[in-house]
């Protein structure tokens, strides 16, 4: 059978040197966005195909046929198939939208043109192999989403644009300096010779601390975490809406959260202290997040903050997840807490991804029906705009926790997994914990001021006049809002072990466990064995 | 800590050197030089990664000449990844900079000013 993984990457990837040039014969009408809007239906396709198909029929592809030592692979295992799909799927909505939005810019082609480069280079981390070519990939993504930022080219978003490149070059910096320290501990790039010889060489050695901190350091610069987070308020609000809803909702988790996942995890065999270090991170983000979120009086400014903050969430569960896994051998009844931790931070991280774009993509809507996203001059548009407001509530609810929406339920297994570790004699988690249920209440305090100033109230000078925005705007909306309703169903056990199980098992078979506890290994090895047919 | 490890720590000086200037200056040609300086001391910790003297002299360059087995390559050449990796780099930094460049001077034309203290529209 044809590999089906360098399609992920070549697909996107000849669009962005295509578009440009189509760009100048279709012009600026809707017409240049025909072809990304195929390209991307056929990379969600493929998704969809590789998810479905098992594991043992996707085998790692060698670039070039150069076998082991020589070759670049693509690899593609549980977690990589679950960012795949959630990246093709929230694109292909985000390019929807952008038919009809990127009309009133002149020159689409550039814009589906860096669009494509972006997909490409985040379908590239996903799948990358080794250390040096998830780099590569996430210059490539990043390049794309520095030029996007800048796409209006206003002072503003030039100026956000140079902050973004600044710190993003620095990240990337950061990782080349682990890929080398990497390289000379060890011998390999490759992710698994990599996590091989790290085990051989007996564990995390002075060097190897030295590595990961500064993978950590880059990669949490990328995720956006606090205290590395000064550049996306700016970045995410200063870039054309479908590309906020593009960065904010898939580039941080695919070059972020999920590259610390894959390195914590498959390289690192992870180890307790990054998961305190994660689980520390990833509260300062939930809390700092959502209270610098609060006061904000830009729309798609507080909708930056409030990223950090759920990107928190996520990397928090991760974390815990870790630490409840290195505690496992001593403590057997941690084994599925930590199970449920990972299964509720990738939860929520597609839950995110989500309503985080749906939010960003209505912003957008009410941006061009309005020409203002500051929330004072806005209101009334509950009824002026009834698709996208209704679309709005769908995300706003979703991402405040209110049953019955998939935000719901993530933001609940990830607290009771805080809970259980706390009850489960590891007080220092009563913090977090107590903070999740805390940020989760603000969260839902900022998004009903999001609706009583946006939608409620009378119509103001700038929204008297706005009108529904065109269908494709729409359409994208109302599908992302069933979304974030459907996502719901993930918590089902039959739609589970389809989608995030595989994703689990990758993450908790990559730690070793000792056999010496007999009960509760077996049945994860079990669970790997089984749930991957 | 002996000799050998000095040009590391050179390497790494020069990434502190980078850095620097990406934190404290606020020219905006002054941060792109400093962003040059941090991308080069990667580099050179790079190829300083994949150094191997080849036991007579001067390094001996990764290059199969027809007087060569591979196996003598193998044995005394330096590591020639590290160099296909630092090229790679170079290609990648060569693009981030020209990026940099542009919205430099499109920055210029909005604020008539290269000065980031005075580029304040928007809040930390």
């Amino acid at each position: 059978m044809e590999n089906l993984l360098p399609l992920f990457v070549a697909i996107p990837l000849a669009g962005g040197f295509l578009m440009p040039v189509l760009g100048r014969l279709f012009g600026p009408g809707r017409a240049s966005a025909v072809l990304p809007i195929l390209m991307v239906a056929g990379v969600l396709v493929l998704a969809v195909r590789l998810v479905l198909l098992p594991d043992a029929q996707t085998p790692p592809y060698w670039m070039g046929a150069w076998d082991f030592p020589l070759g670049i692979s693509l690899v593609a295992d549980g977690l990589s198939k679950f960012v795949i799909l959630l990246v093709a799927l929230i694109s292909l909505l985000v390019l929807i939208f952008s038919i009809d939005y990127m009309t009133h810019y002149t020159n689409p082609g550039l814009f589906y043109g860096l669009f494509m480069l972006l997909l490409a280079g985040m379908n590239g981390v996903v799948l990358a192999g080794d250390l040096f070519n998830l780099f590569v990939f996430l210059e490539v993504a990043g390049i794309a989403s520095y030029a996007l930022v800048a796409f209006g080219t206003e002072a503003d978003e030039l100026e956000a644009a140079f902050k973004y490149l600044v710190l993003g070059s620095i990240a990337s910096a950061f990782v080349l300096v682990a890929v080398a320290i990497v390289y000379n501990v060890t011998g390999h790039l490759n992710l698994a010779k990599v996590a091989e010889a790290l085990r051989a060489g007996g564990g995390l050695t002075v060097p190897v601390y030295l590595a990961a901190a500064f993978l950590l350091m880059g990669f949490a610069l990328k995720a956006a975490l606090v205290p590395f987070h000064a550049w996306l308020p700016d970045a995410h609000p200063s870039a054309p809406a479908p590309i906020s809803a593009m960065l904010s909702g898939l580039l941080i988790k695919a070059c972020g959260v999920y590259v610390l996942c894959r390195l914590v995890f498959s390289v690192f065999a992870g180890p307790e202290a990054f998961g305190i270090i994660l689980v520390v991170l990833g509260t300062l983000s939930m809390v700092l997040g959502a209270l610098l979120a609060v006061g904000q009086a830009d729309l798609k400014r507080l909708l930056a903050y409030s990223s950090i903050s759920q990107v928190g969430y996520v990397v928090l569960a991760i974390g815990t997840g870790v630490v409840a896994l290195a505690w496992a051998p001593a403590h057997p009844v941690l084994l599925p807490v930590a199970g449920l931790a990972l299964f509720g931070g990738l939860f929520h991280m597609a839950n995110h991804a989500v309503f985080k774009s749906l939010l960003f993509l209505c912003s957008g809507s009410v941006e061009q029906a309005t020409g203002t996203r500051r929330l004072a001059e806005l209101g009334g548009l509950g009824r002026r705009m009834p698709v996208t407001a209704w679309s709005l509530r769908a995300g706003a609810l979703a991402i405040s926790g209110v049953p019955p929406f998939g935000g719901f339920w993530s933001k609940l297994i990830i607290i009771i997994v805080l809970v259980q570790m706390a009850v489960g004699g590891h007080w220092a988690f009563y913090l977090p914990a107590g903070l999740a249920v805390a940020v989760a209440v603000v969260t839902l305090v900022y998004y009903l001021k999001v609706q009583r100033d946006v939608l409620g109230g009378e119509p103001s000078e700038a929204t008297a006049r706005a009108r529904e925005v065109p269908f494709a705007m729409c359409l994208a909306s109302v599908v992302l809002a069933v979304l974030c309703l459907a996502s719901a169903l993930l918590v089902l056990p039959s739609v589970r072990e389809r989608l995030v199980d595989p994703a689990v098992a990758v993450l908790k078979a990559a730690v070793p466990l000792p056999p010496a506890s007999d009960a509760e290994p077996s049945t994860v090895a079990l669970d790997a064995a089984g749930r991957i047919p | 800590m002996t000799l050998h490890m000095l040009p590391y720590l050179l390497a790494f000086l020069l990434l502190v050197v980078g850095l620097y200037a990406l934190v404290a200056k606020r020219n905006v040609i002054k941060i792109i030089v400093g962003l040059l300086v941090m991308d080069y001391a990667v580099n050179l910790l790079l190829v300083l990664v994949g150094y191997r003297s080849s036991g007579q002299g001067a390094p001996m360059a990764p290059i199969l000449t027809p007087d060569l087995t591979p196996a003598d390559i193998a044995a005394h050449a330096v590591d020639p990844l590290p160099q296909a990796l630092i090229l790679t780099s170079i290609v990648i930094g060569l693009s981030v900079t020209a990026l940099v460049v542009a919205i430099a001077i499109r920055l210029y034309d909005r604020y008539g000013t290269f000065d980031t203290g005075r580029m304040r529209n928007l809040r930390g």
